[in-house]
């Protein structure tokens, strides 16, 4: 398409400039991992005097990182799963069938997304302790409690963007596999769950980012052995010092897998949001 | 735990219709199959509303239990001992012309210009670019993932870098802005006093704008590019075509995406407190922090309560009249 | 306690959820004796027992506090025989950690605590009270400095918990900067310390650094100021009364550091990351008021040889009594979690923590004072900084009200302070006023009991 020359230009400027927001604080990252603490705690200056990667060994004893990100990644990835498991489900009820319920359902859903964290913190916390005395299943304290909370944060979104997706499937195609002699499981697993997975990695991106940043909840219902990333990093904040190149080689080294990774399926994020969210 | 059953029971559930069950199969053959069929869509949800029954209606009933009690300290160790305090809690936040219900009135207001502000320039950052990106140019790709990263970075990382940039003495902020750019005469301040405010709109917007820029993508994609043909044919520039087409189509994603947006920014808990601490200054102090501080900083979770069901009553109102509106709209606009 | 029947019956029932990787969660280490509940050893012998204890930050990391207790938890263990689970707890999580065990009734037996929440804390009846039977299981009441021991709960009832490490604000002073600019002694009362500091502040260093944005640093420095006009922040009945028109000159002469006397450099009303040190450790600043800091210091490569130590000034020299107390009584308590169904054994900790050996090697170690009387003769407390500390403590400290709303002063005034210092290095005018105004805004924010 001939584009006109103001078109171009405020095209240039405009995605030059949001390059340079996007991209500052990134450089800052990775020049202050870099430099030795006593430059840090010094005024900045974009190129550094000297360079050491002393932080990058630091990093894994001055808090136990790489405890701390299994930890995150274990929460998150079951969260994640179990979270699209459990969405896909539902989406899959909500998108098919006509049921007296069904709107009701999906507000009450929704309008857990207003539900602000504080409200329900103590009390949940209060339910998981009696769960955990009367059943003997150990919620608080542990990765399987942070696992189930975190997964219904994102279950509201998660259902509501495959509903969308969901819908764009052409109804016929399930009818047809049902002919063809297959149950409604059969036909969301062989048909529906197949055509939808742009939009299925697309709910599982954002469930897993979802769970991968949460501080509050984490500060509460983690211990020493169960403490996520999201808290964990603090550590590096001590009684006496910030280690400022510290925490920034460690938010570098912990960033990397999940951006990579976050950037590898982007493409699928893509097309799951065109389908899902955009209905 | 029973979330569990329905996935479990789920190759037995569905005897093809029409076809007879196989003899000495796994199926119950004395459920009439409409039976099942009625109670299929209720198994498939049934996971999903346990879950959120567990984590988040039945904490949020306690929650509200909560609000009418005076659980302080004192009553901890056994919430249920707590008296009740009637509408005390309620009270005391709402009473806007005494201190504590002027914090809390301050804070709200504080609250809903950091969201007007946040949502919006995440908004418009958001459309500007996937506009702008709309048709294919070299590099294209390799900008849309770097656009990305502030989206995928944890939530700390990307608060605490700027924390870091918004130090007043050494902090690279002030370095461009008065020592290589001259444009201040003094170092300001960012993390505290009035900036603050400004700061963490900065901080919201870098991490939430990739997020609109994301669905809007979406949004672009669905548009035909027959109406883009049609509409240069009729001899309309890009500016145009962009304020005639594009804008109005997008108009159902940007229903959503705002909604969503407006409910994330106005709880976010996360971004203030990584930067602020448990006192965010004056001019910052979202709501969230403001309720963490009242409830869990100084153990008095009744009156902290009351003021989360004030804000989730607030946030309700709002969505109902959001949604209502905007369907509406949308309604005269089919029409 | 609960059967293995039922909890293997509700395992089956998540067998599904399980094998969609939910297992994952229970191993990997971590919480080992999670689910399976405590092990109660047989009564009468504490051998074999397994208590936990939460230890709070005082070294340069987690890790580095890990490495100084384990082994002296090891030595218990060998003259005990009780097993001790540490975990070290950073103090952005401390609190809130222990309101969580105080609301499930499930956490550590022995726990440390900041000594300001001992009231706080003391009013959730979740913690051991030390009546004279637990004081003599321990070695006796009088082992301990009465100063710590006043802020180890609300007066009148027994204490909350034991004094486990002591500190006490001191005035530190860079000599050299002293030196060159010709000041032979280092400042005794406020109006020496301003003009000294003046004298010091030249060519981007400073007379004074304070840490502006951190609530507690405020609170504390207000109190003494306060007290040092002779005013409290609560009444008898336990009434907070913060804008009595000295507690406002407290604050204000606190915040005029920055604001009038400019001795103070502008960007420190932003720090709350302990810059403070910093800064007095590279030079930057020639004085600060701190607690205990001869290890922090030392971290940022200052000899001690390169600083003095003297008490924090007063209003008018050689003052005494509440017009002469210099310090808030700083430091660490260890309690006994009451719900603790291993008691005995946990107070057996306490008393090896506080023994007098042990109290020399960690107070030692952490470079504070032993609050156990006996242990304060030691040869490593005997030198010059902590000999003053040790007096400060000893005679010019005094307990931050020890009252249930202590936490509730410590965020509205330490917030207020800081907020006063962000106007003041805006630039806006800190006048008696508006410090009023903030104060009368906290106290009014106060729960009404």
């Amino acid at each position: 398409m001939a584009s006109p020359k103001s078109f171009l230009w405020t095209r240039r400027i405009v995605l030059t400039l949001l390059l340079l927001f996007v991209l500052v604080p990134v450089y800052v990252m990775l020049s202050s991992s870099l430099k030795k603490l006593q430059d840090v705690q010094g005024s900045f200056k974009w190129i550094p005097s000297g360079l050491t990667i002393r932080p990058y060994i630091d990093i894994w004893s001055t808090v136990p990182l790489a405890h701390y990100f299994m930890n995150s990644l274990i929460v998150s990835v079951s969260a994640t799963l179990l979270s699209v498991a459990v969405a896909i489900f539902a989406a899959y009820g909500v998108s098919r069938y006509r049921f007296p319920g069904r709107r009701f359902f999906t507000i009450t859903v929704l309008s857990t997304q207003m539900f602000p964290g504080i409200l329900f913190l103590l009390p949940l916390f209060i339910i998981f302790v009696n769960i955990g005395n009367s059943t003997g299943i150990q919620l608080y304290g542990s990765r399987l409690g942070l696992i189930i909370t975190y997964l219904t944060f994102s279950l509201p979104f998660s259902i509501w963007m495959l509903v969308g997706y969901f819908d764009s499937i052409p109804r016929d195609l399930d009818e047809a596999a049902k002919v063809d002699g297959c149950g409604p499981f059969g036909a969301l697993f062989r048909v529906v769950v197949p055509a939808a997975i742009p939009g299925i990695i697309a709910v599982c991106v954002y469930a897993f980012m979802t769970a991968w940043g949460e501080v509050l909840f984490a500060s509460i219902m983690t211990n020493d052995s169960t403490r996520t990333l999201a808290v964990g990093l603090r550590g590096y904040a001590t009684q006496n010092d910030v280690y400022w190149n510290q925490v920034m080689a460690a938010s570098l080294v912990v960033s990397v897998p999940v951006v990579a990774g976050f950037l590898l399926l982007q493409r699928y994020l893509v097309a799951g949001l065109t389908a899902g969210a955009v209905k | 735990m029973t979330a569990t059953a329905p996935p479990r029971s789920a190759p037995e559930a569905g005897p093809p219709s029409g076809k007879k069950p196989a003899a000495g199969g796994r199926l119950r053959p004395r459920i009439p199959v409409r039976l099942r069929q009625l109670g299929l869509p209720y198994l498939l949800l049934f996971p999903a509303l346990i879950l959120e029954l567990l984590i988040h209606l039945i904490p949020m009933v306690f929650g509200i239990i909560i609000s009418f009690k005076g659980l302080t300290q004192f009553f901890i160790r056994d919430w249920g001992s707590a008296p009740w305090s009637g509408l005390d809690n309620y009270r005391l936040a709402v009473k806007f012309n005494q201190p504590v219900g002027e914090a809390l009135l301050h804070s709200f207001w504080v609250t809903c210009g950091f969201t007007i502000l946040s949502v919006g320039f995440c908004w418009l950052i958001g459309t500007a670019a996937a506009i702008l990106m709309q048709d294919a140019f070299r590099g294209r790709a390799l900008m849309r993932a770097v656009f990305l990263v502030p989206y995928a970075l944890p939530v700390y990382t990307a608060v605490i870098t700027w924390t870091f940039m918004f130090q007043q003495d050494t902090g690279l902020v002030n370095h461009v802005l008065h020592d290589q750019l001259h444009l201040t005469s003094d170092k300001p301040f960012w993390l505290i006093g009035p900036n603050s405010f400004w700061a963490l709109v900065i901080v919201s917007v870098w991490k939430g704008w990739p997020f609109a820029f994301l669905c809007l993508m979406a949004g672009l994609q669905n548009i035909p590019r027959e109406l883009y043909e049609a509409a240069a044919m009729d001899g309309a520039g890009v500016w145009q075509q962009i304020r005639k087409i594009t804008m109005p189509s997008l108009r159902p994603v940007n229903q959503v995406l705002i909604l969503v947006l407006f409910l994330w920014t106005f709880n976010d808990f996360n971004t203030p407190y990584v930067m602020f601490g448990q006192s965010a200054p004056h001019a910052a102090d979202l709501i969230s922090i403001h309720i963490y501080q009242s409830s869990f900083i100084t153990w008095n979770f009744g009156s902290g309560s009351a003021m989360s069901v004030l804000l989730l009553l607030f946030l309700l109102l709002v969505t109902a009249v959001y949604l209502l509106l905007t369907s509406r709209k949308r309604g005269d606009a089919d029409a | 306690m609960r059967t293995s029947s039922t909890s293997s019956r509700l395992l089956a029932a998540t067998a599904l959820v399980a094998a969609l990787g939910l297992t994952l969660s229970a191993c990997g280490g971590g919480n080992d004796d999670g689910g399976s509940g405590k092990t109660s050893a047989a009564p009468g012998s504490l051998k074999g027992q397994t208590i936990t204890y939460w230890a709070s930050n005082q070294g340069t990391s987690l890790d580095n506090d890990k490495q100084v207790l384990t082994p002296e938890l090891n030595k218990f263990t060998q003259q005990t025989g009780i097993k001790v689970k540490l975990e070290v707890i950073g103090w952005a999580d401390l609190l809130n950690r222990i309101l969580a065990a105080t609301t499930s009734g499930q956490g550590p037996d022995v726990l440390n605590i900041g000594n300001t929440w001992s009231a706080s804390l003391q009013a959730t009846g979740a913690l051991l009270p030390w009546d004279a039977a637990n004081f003599t299981a321990i070695g006796g009441k009088d082992r301990f400095a009465p100063a710590a021991i006043a802020s180890a709960g609300a007066a009148g009832k027994d204490p909350a918990a034991v004094p486990l490490y002591s500190m006490a604000y001191g005035l530190y002073y860079n000599k050299k900067m002293f030196a060159d600019a010709g000041i032979a002694t280092p400042p005794k009362t406020w109006d020496e310390l301003v003009a000294d500091g003046k004298k010091l502040t030249t060519g981007g260093h400073y007379g004074l650094a304070v840490e502006g944005g951190n609530g507690s640093e405020n609170i504390h420095h207000a109190f003494v100021l306060a007290k040092q006009r002779g005013s409290d922040w609560f009444d008898a009945s336990g009434k907070a009364t913060f804008d009595t028109p000295q507690n406002v000159a407290a604050v204000k002469q606190y915040v005029d550091f920055i604001a009038q006397d400019k001795i103070a450099a502008k960007g420190d009303a932003e720090y709350a990351q302990n810059q403070t040190i910093t800064d007095f450790a590279t030079g930057k600043a020639a004085m600060m008021m701190w607690q205990s800091a001869a290890t922090s210091i030392k971290a940022h490569g200052m000899t001690p040889d390169q600083y003095g130590v003297v008490p924090v000034p007063t209003q008018t020299a050689g003052a005494t009594g509440d017009a002469g107390i210099t310090s808030m009584v700083a430091g660490i308590n260890l309690a006994v979690f009451k719900n603790s169904s291993h008691q005995a054994a946990a107070v057996q900790l306490v008393k090896f923590l506080t023994s007098t050996p042990e109290q020399k090697i960690l107070n030692g170690t952490y470079g504070s004072l032993p609050p156990v009387k006996e242990a304060q003769s030691d040869p490593a407390f005997q030198t010059p900084d902590l000999k003053v500390l040790a007096g400060v403590l000893g005679s010019s400290a005094a307990p931050l009200p020890q009252v249930p709303n202590e936490s509730q002063f410590e965020t509205l005034v330490g917030t207020a302070v800081k907020d006063l210092f962000a106007d003041a290095a805006a630039g806006k005018s800190v006048t008696e006023d508006s410090v009023k105004a903030a104060l009368t805004k906290a106290q009014q924010q106060m729960p009404a009991s």
